[in-house]
């Protein structure tokens, strides 16, 4: 800009310090916090010099709240979705892009529905039917006749039942199952030249072949932006985690969180409070830091 | 816009849409189908028989006090937070959108809050703004009873409110920070040769251009304010004090599985997917507009 504006700048970098501090400030205090022993962290008020007890408190709420093999939940659930994401999105949308059927408009509405209504607010009947995975299809069978009918003719009663709380599958499905990132491939999809399927279909390429060879190397990009995206997106999940690992063994480190808060009428231990909360914060911070701007490019691709 | 080259074989083309399909019958249609079944039956929690009753359920959540506190609660919420975050945020946007050194820095740094887990910085924000420790006790010492969100309502209001617009600032500004760079260096340079000073260039020029980005995230952050709320609620006061941050969304987690009233959460789970579903399409209708006039 040609203009001088000195007063202007002043205030400009007076307002984005304050922003700056604003943003970082919680971080910091979590991380000094959490060098703290428990009288320095009740301090009135606290010391914002680090103490002396960072690693001890990192170690005491790793293992009070067994973050390891928390972590690694997180991590199979995180990349589980991401993954699942990346890949059915793709199918769909060269399903819907490059094919021509009767009721592909249909599947379209059906997929851009699913956009509208996020799972919190269908978590109760979710949670049934993770439940039993197979009581949908029970159903189905039951009103259609189909259940009576194999029952007259083999003897066979059907009661299909595949529970999936406290398991990886369970966790990660129900995440999965929204159209985030179908558009952005269709988007995508719907840029790539004519010219290049006419020249694949030539040299005698299906399909497949065009789809594995030709599509998902040039969505490169595409695949990076979405991945930074929905593993962010499901690392920080909360609620759903919650309730269907009943039992430790599938916990995530999000949820684990809740174990930490100082409870009331013992020792307030925020340190290790704060330790825990470090932990579980960073692994999202690094993924943001490094994929910065996949992250940022996917975030509004996939919104908009 | 159409492929003009396209694979033949049908079959197949369905075979890759499969996947897709079967999760989402699975998991998003059948489970809100039997959100609305419920919502019109009696259901027994675990199992169990359950009697069709019409819409008393909506009829009974709707006479019930808690839940109009809930409603309200959750509009007090979404409003204060959202407009936070929206002013904040794009402040900042703008700001960092002037080429000034060192506004890299805060591009970077700006964005972070939004990869941190609602319920880590939600804990994170319960001990920064804890009334026994740290430095909201300092001010309590010399104000007592300032600052309580474990035994006031508004106290514990606000702490939810700060904690969900520090993240969605960081949200916010991502976006923001999108449209104003869109918006071609020529035009604002034309109007400052012709010697419109900056915060004229802002209202006249940048702020009609950014207006689509400004409804888009407004419909966003409500809707965020509606779902992504719970981890907060239930680390930083589990809906209390006295049902004070009781919201929507937390109401019907603790009505459902604490309560096992499968019936009255599915139909709250209707009347607030009804919310979302009408903030959804004013956004879809909105961003068609948007489309053609780009």
């Amino acid at each position: 800009m040609v203009e001088r504006t000195p007063i202007l700048n002043f205030f400009t970098h007076l307002i984005l310090f304050v922003g700056f501090v604003f943003c970082v400030a919680p971080f910091v205090i979590v991380a000094i916090a959490a060098s703290h022993n428990l009288k320095d962290v009740n301090d009135v008020p606290m010391s914002l010099l680090p103490g002396s007890d960072f690693w001890v408190n990192i170690k005491t709420a790793w293992t009070t709240a067994g973050l390891g093999p928390k972590l690694f939940n997180s991590f199979i659930m995180a990349a589980g979705v991401a993954a699942g994401k990346v890949i059915i999105s793709a199918l769909t949308a060269f399903s819907i892009v490059y094919f021509r059927y009767p009721g592909r408009t249909l599947i379209f509405w059906l997929i851009f529905v699913t956009l509208m209504l996020p799972l919190e607010v269908r978590i109760v009947p979710t949670y049934a039917v993770v439940a039993n995975v197979l009581s949908p299809y029970q159903a189905i069978m039951d009103v259609t006749g189909l259940s009576w009918l194999i029952e007259k003719v083999s003897g066979v009663q059907v009661s299909l039942s595949l529970g999936l709380l406290n398991s990886y599958t369970g966790l990660i499905m129900p995440l999965i199952a929204t159209a985030t990132g179908t558009f952005l491939y269709r988007q995508f999809f719907l840029t790539v030249p004519d010219e290049l399927t006419e020249a694949a279909r030539m040299d005698g390429a299906g399909a497949l072949r065009f789809f594995i060879d030709i599509l998902l190397p040039l969505s490169r990009n595409n695949m990076a932006a979405l991945g930074t995206i929905m593993f962010l997106w499901a690392w920080n999940q909360y609620l759903w985690p919650l309730l269907i690992t009943t039992d430790q063994s599938h916990a995530t480190a999000v949820t684990e969180l809740k174990q930490l808060i100082p409870n009331v009428g013992g020792a307030p231990e925020w340190h290790i409070a704060m330790a825990g909360t470090l932990i579980v914060m960073l692994p999202p911070l690094i993924v943001v830091v490094l994929m910065q701007r996949w992250f940022v490019r996917g975030l509004i691709a996939t919104e908009k | 816009m159409e492929k003009r080259v396209t694979f033949g074989r049908w079959t197949i083309g369905i075979l890759f849409a499969v996947p897709q399909l079967l999760l989402i019958f699975t998991f998003f249609y059948w489970p809100a189908g039997q959100a609305v079944y419920w919502s019109l039956t009696l259901q027994q929690p675990w199992g169990g028989g359950n009697i069709w009753v019409g819409l008393d359920n909506f009829r009974s959540i709707l006479a019930n006090a808690d839940y109009w506190n809930s409603i309200t609660a959750s509009l007090v919420f979404a409003g204060i937070s959202t407009g936070l975050a929206m002013v904040i945020a794009l402040v900042l946007a703008t700001l960092t959108d002037r080429q000034l050194a060192g506004s890299r820095l805060y591009r970077v740094v700006l964005i972070w809050p939004y990869g941190i887990a609602a319920p880590a910085l939600a804990l994170a924000f319960r001990f920064i703004l804890a009334p026994e420790a740290g430095f909201m006790a300092a001010v309590n010492k010399f104000w007592p009873g300032f600052w309580d969100p474990g035994l006031n309502g508004a106290d514990a209001m606000a702490s939810v409110i700060i904690a969900f617009s520090w993240k969605y600032v960081g949200y916010n500004f991502i976006f923001f920070l999108a449209a104003l760079q869109a918006i071609p260096r020529s035009l604002i340079e034309a109007a400052a040769m012709d010697g419109s000073g900056v915060v004229r260039r802002f209202w006249d020029i940048q702020f009609p251009l950014i207006t689509p980005t400004i409804f888009f995230l407004l419909v966003i952050n409500i809707t965020e304010s509606f779902q992504d709320s719970f981890g907060i609620v239930d680390i930083m006061t589990a809906g209390g004090p006295a049902n004070a941050t009781n919201l929507m969304v937390y109401k019907i987690y603790s009505d459902g599985f604490r309560g096992l009233d499968y019936s009255g959460a599915a139909a709250q789970s209707i009347i607030l997917m009804l919310l979302i579903i009408v903030l959804t399409i004013v956004q879809f209708r909105f961003i068609e507009r948007r489309v053609h006039y780009r």
